[in-house]
């Protein structure tokens, strides 16, 4: 049974291995738990799941796997408390639980329900009738592998509602960000933790030290120094993407925390021949992007965020812009950029899904060479992996 | 050996079964969670209930796996050669045993605190896969085995700056410390400060929750601040009536400064209050 709650995991693309596994049931083995789901949820989530983000999926995988064995509405009542105390626990070995008729579930409710109509009197350790500590498949305590549990103590709330209330869903890696997350994906661009804070040798220190020892040796070392990452920024701003200016926001208030060299500019729906740098002064203070475009070097790194939603024609054609009137059709522009800083990628908080059935976001997407990335935990770290290559 | 939570320390259910299974089953048990929700008390606590020694290790951005199991000290032993001292002889005589070596050589079971391990170098947990996974490591200099007379209880926690490597997570059982909910946070404050007045308590309590829910705050007030605050309450004597005047949205509440950290968060609040008090 519980090999099959393994594949089911990974069929539902949880990371657990054959490793963690084995500790499960080593645990099972040597009784760290009771009997029961509640703390069988618990401990198999400590063991087979190691990222708060895959909290949810696992939340929703065991709660499908074990869908009926726990919620049984009505049941409880049916059956007097007394047939359930906690009485003499038969053990069981191996071979007999193996020799245990292993019943389908709808066959084991229609048993169940049969037994509960038959059922006159307290039961306790038989392998046939409803009680505490037995191995008949029905009661609590038992040992039978398929069992339903019915009343007995739970200390907690509900198994159930624990999984079932999702309540780490705002952790899974596939939804939209917040800043908290938005953080550990940007680290990542930070380079030196790849390489590592390595100590080398302060020659200068060293031979100073040296003197001032009188001659005898005085090793200094010093931290190697770190090599910060230039970013330029630039965010769309305005009509479509009002919904995701939070979102917009929050990227960039985690951003600027990060990076010493970090430069941001607002275009709207796309790049022409003027940025921004205050979006309350667009129209008074505009920066020419050919300026922008021969001010920074091409070790910066490009970062797009847009929706990429506008009319294919601000794309292909001159003139073609919302706003004003452009020489250049914007795919000049993004080109351009582009080819200015090839370390480029598009942000975009539109879900995945739905990009191809805009025209202008296939075609952003094809111009920028299939780097686009959507505004979540994952999807940023794709992004920000092909960055710092 | 169970642990079962303390009189200082207030546990879930989920929390006392993670830690009872990686003690029972000898395996490191990785901590996270929101900053000040505890992460780093907990092997002080289960160290104390159990009664065991705890041997902690607090790691830093220049931190080397190498340094928990021992350091050669090459630098003095140059040294004591040029003044020709005796001992340079026994290259033993250099080896500063690291954390886990002491914990390795422990004579009961003992509490291995790792803290922070995230601060360290990305290659930092890899290096240590060997020494946690069969706790024992060998030493160069002195061709000399360590091996731990009692596997230690080891805790890891983690304040997720960097991730993980995945042979490194496969190694742990894992627990994720939740934001406690109103009941959970009632029983901890209860544990702090017992002669709480119950009204202050819920006045408090309810300020606490509705500030974190306030969006866009950079950095939402967690238990240590909670508990801070209400000492400062406390101190100063502050009745429940001043925490909760007839309509809370538009009073600040005192001493918030212990709650918000953040001169950001700060300026936001006080603006979501002035803009309540013109919306009246």
């Amino acid at each position: 049974m519980l090999i099959d709650f393994f594949l089911h995991l990974k069929a539902n693309k949880l990371p657990v291995s054959i490793k963690e596994f084995l500790a499960l049931l080593e645990g099972l083995q040597k009784h760290v738990i009771e009997h029961s789901l509640d703390d069988f949820y618990r401990l198999s989530r400590a063991i087979l799941v190691k990222d708060e983000t895959h909290f949810d999926k696992f939340d929703r995988a065991f709660g499908e796997y074990f869908k009926g064995v726990e919620a049984l509405p009505g049941m409880d009542a049916l059956i007097p408390e007394e047939w359930l105390r906690q009485a003499v626990k038969k053990h069981l070995t191996d071979a007999e639980r193996a020799k245990l008729e292993k019943l389908g579930w709808d066959k084991l409710m229609e048993t169940f329900k049969q037994r509960l109509a038959e059922q006159k009197e307290r039961h306790s350790g038989g392998s046939k009738w409803i009680g505490s500590g037995g191995s008949s498949p029905f009661g609590h305590g038992g040992t039978h592998p398929e069992g339903i549990r019915v009343g007995g103590k739970s200390e907690n709330r509900s198994a159930v509602k624990v999984w079932e209330k999702r309540e780490y869903r705002n952790l899974d890696d596939s939804v939209e960000l917040g800043t908290r997350n938005i953080k550990i994906a940007l680290r990542r661009l930070r380079r030196f933790a790849r390489q590592g804070a390595a100590e080398e040798l302060d020659l200068e220190g060293t031979i100073a030290g040296t003197a001032r020892n009188a001659g005898w040796l005085d090793l200094q070392l010093r931290p190697e120094r770190h090599n910060a990452v230039k970013v330029l920024l630039f965010l769309d701003i305005g009509g479509s993407m009002d919904d995701h200016v939070r979102v917009c926001e929050e990227l960039f208030s985690a951003c600027h925390s990060e990076f010493k060299h970090l430069e941001y500019y607002y275009f709207h729906n796309c790049v022409y021949e003027y940025l921004w740098q205050d979006n309350r002064r667009r129209h008074s203070e505009r920066i020419d992007t050919h300026d922008v475009l021969h001010k920074y070097g091409n070790d910066y790194k490009l970062i797009f965020v847009g929706d990429a939603a506008m009319s294919p024609y601000e794309l292909l054609q001159p003139w073609g812009s919302v706003e004003y009137n452009n020489a250049e059709p914007g795919a000049t522009w993004l080109r351009r950029l582009t080819g200015t800083w090839p370390h480029a990628i598009w942000l975009n908080p539109e879900s995945e899904h739905a990009w191809q059935y805009r025209q202008s976001t296939s075609l952003i997407h094809n111009l920028m060479g299939g780097r686009m990335f959507p505004l979540t935990l994952d999807g940023l770290a794709r992004g920000m992996r092909l960055l710092s290559k | 050996m169970r642990f079962a939570g303390s009189e200082t320390y207030v546990t879930t259910a989920d929390l006392t079964l993670a830690v009872n299974a990686a003690v029972t089953l000898q395996r490191p048990l990785l901590i996270k969670g929101e900053p000040g929700t505890g992460k780093t008390m907990l092997a002080e606590e289960v160290a104390a209930s159990l009664g065991l020694p705890l041997f902690q290790w607090h790691i830093k951005s220049t931190t080397k796996a190498q340094q928990g199991l021992y350091e050669y000290d090459a630098v003095s032993r140059l040294r004591d050669s040029q003044l020709g001292e005796a001992k340079v002889a026994d290259i033993g005589s250099y080896i500063v045993k690291g954390v886990l070596w002491q914990a390795f050589e422990c004579e009961t079971p003992s509490v291995v605190l790792i803290d922070e391990i995230d601060k360290a170098d990305i290659e930092f947990p890899n290096d240590l896969l060997r020494e946690l996974d069969r706790m024992e490591f060998f030493v160069y200099e002195t061709r000399q085995n360590v091996r731990a007379r009692h596997r230690p209880a080891v805790f890891i926690t983690s304040n997720n700056e960097k991730e993980l490597p995945d042979a490194f997570l496969r190694r742990c059982f894992f627990h994720y410390i939740k934001f406690p909910d109103k009941e959970t946070m009632t029983r901890i404050v209860d544990v702090h400060f017992p002669g709480l007045k119950p009204a202050l308590l819920r006045e408090a309590l309810e300020v606490f929750f509705e500030l974190r829910e306030i969006p866009g705050l950079k950095k939402k007030p967690s238990t240590s601040e909670l508990l801070d605050w209400l000492k400062l309450l406390l101190a100063e004597d502050i009745p429940p009536e001043a925490l909760r005047s007839k309509d809370h949205k538009t009073a600040i509440p005192p001493m918030h400064g212990a709650l918000l950290k953040n001169e950001q968060d700060v300026h936001l609040f006080e603006r979501l209050i002035f803009m309540a008090r013109q919306n009246r």
